[in-house]
């Protein structure tokens, strides 16, 4: 299955155009491959890809600080790089919605992800992000605004993980890539 | 350090004042132009050139100011944006050269001041000192307008630039070893926001 074909990536969007949310940054991730290419050619939306996702936080405080609204999208793996850089959005309370695509959780061939992904949702919670998540598609749209919400009225740090189920386990072989 | 350090290199307060000379209302099309400071010495001697409600300092988030100051200028395209920081704070978050260049904003500068050292911390030498060559690397990112300024003329030639959003612009600034006495802005990150934004009328 194409990840643009998801529909919950179109809701997503919806969201954002609710919200008015002008800057989108990413590192990409697969789950996250429709929604990137509707942001990228969306004209209302600058998006940004990142070379790690701490520069993420900074360019979307630095965006809210010019009236702008965003978003940040990443995978599960780049939570890790945000640590230090969440206490720019906790002290200054600049609003951050984080959506994150998780590995390492159900049916991952990778053993690398298991580290991270095992630890997402604790590291994010020590770190004072709000969490919520998805499993399924049909609830990701109202999780999703639920969350943007939160961020941009309650200037809170929020993330939504977008469980693995959703995206469909990976597995690869050397003949190539393989999705249930 | 030794006088004969100390005299090698800009004096980084004179540096910044000078840099930032044309900021205020009136002295460009686009201005006030909107600071934003990285963590450590380039706070204080953004602090010490004169405090505005257009400042923003960061008092952490180090290897965050180019890539803050990159949303803000995207945010922003009719104002000038500066973003003055240190050598180890830009070395921390040098992808971030990258990522302003894929965008080159006309209304974003970025002034790197260059000491080699990690000043904050006990003046241990940092990968400027000797090995990266930040110009170099900017231009590699894809800053093709970037340039070192090692005396005043330099910089007085290059601060009418800062400010005149007419492309995105990235300067090393060699300053000498000497540290200041610290000027400490507030530090309220909640107050420094809301001022900000109240000043661009948000």
């Amino acid at each position: 299955m194409d990840s643009a074909d998801h529909g919950w990536q179109r809701d997503i969007h919806h969201v954002f155009k609710q919200r008015a949310v002008r800057q989108v940054a990413y590192v990409p991730d697969a789950g996250h491959a429709g929604l990137i290419r509707a942001c990228e050619s969306d004209p209302e939306i600058t998006a940004s890809v990142l070379t790690t996702e701490e520069e993420g936080i900074a360019l979307l405080s630095g965006a809210w600080l010019g009236g702008q609204a965003g978003a940040l999208l990443m995978q599960s793996s780049g939570v890790g790089n945000c640590i230090n850089m969440l206490s720019l959005a906790a002290t200054c309370r600049f609003p951050l919605l984080m959506l994150v695509t998780m590995r390492g959780e159900w049916g991952e061939f990778n053993p690398w992800q298991i580290t991270m992904g095992q630890a997402v949702p604790d590291i994010l919670s020590r770190a004072g992000v709000d969490v919520y998540r998805a499993d399924k598609a049909e609830d990701v749209g109202e999780t999703v605004a639920g969350a943007a919400g939160i961020a941009f009225d309650g200037e809170r740090m929020v993330a939504v993980l977008l469980g693995q189920r959703l995206i469909g386990a990976k597995r690869w072989t050397s003949d190539g890539e393989e999705s249930e | 350090m030794t006088a004969s350090a100390e005299m090698n290199g800009l004096d980084r307060r004179a540096a910044v004042r000078q840099l930032l000379q044309h900021r205020d209302a009136g002295a460009t099309e686009t201005g006030p132009g909107l600071v934003i400071t990285g963590l450590g010495s380039a706070t204080w001697d953004v602090a010490a050139a004169g405090d505005r409600d257009e400042t923003f300092y960061l008092w952490g988030a180090m290897g965050g100011a180019v890539a803050m100051g990159l949303g803000l200028a995207l945010a922003r395209p009719e104002k000038a944006v500066a973003v003055i920081t240190g050598d180890g704070e830009a070395l921390m978050g040098m992808g971030a050269l990258a990522t302003a260049a894929r965008h080159a904003p006309d209304n974003l500068t970025i002034a790197v001041l260059d000491n080699g050292l990690y000043g904050e911390t006990g003046m241990q030498s940092s990968a400027a000192s000797g090995t990266v060559d930040l110009v170099a690397l900017a231009q590699s990112c894809g800053i093709v307008d970037a340039c070192s300024l090692e005396d005043e003329a330099a910089l007085e030639s290059f601060s009418k630039r800062v400010f005149d959003g007419a492309g995105l612009k990235f300067a090393r600034i060699a300053i000498s070893e000497a540290m200041p006495e610290r000027v400490l802005p507030m530090r309220d990150g909640v107050l420094l926001k809301a001022r900000f934004r109240s000043a661009l009328d948000l």
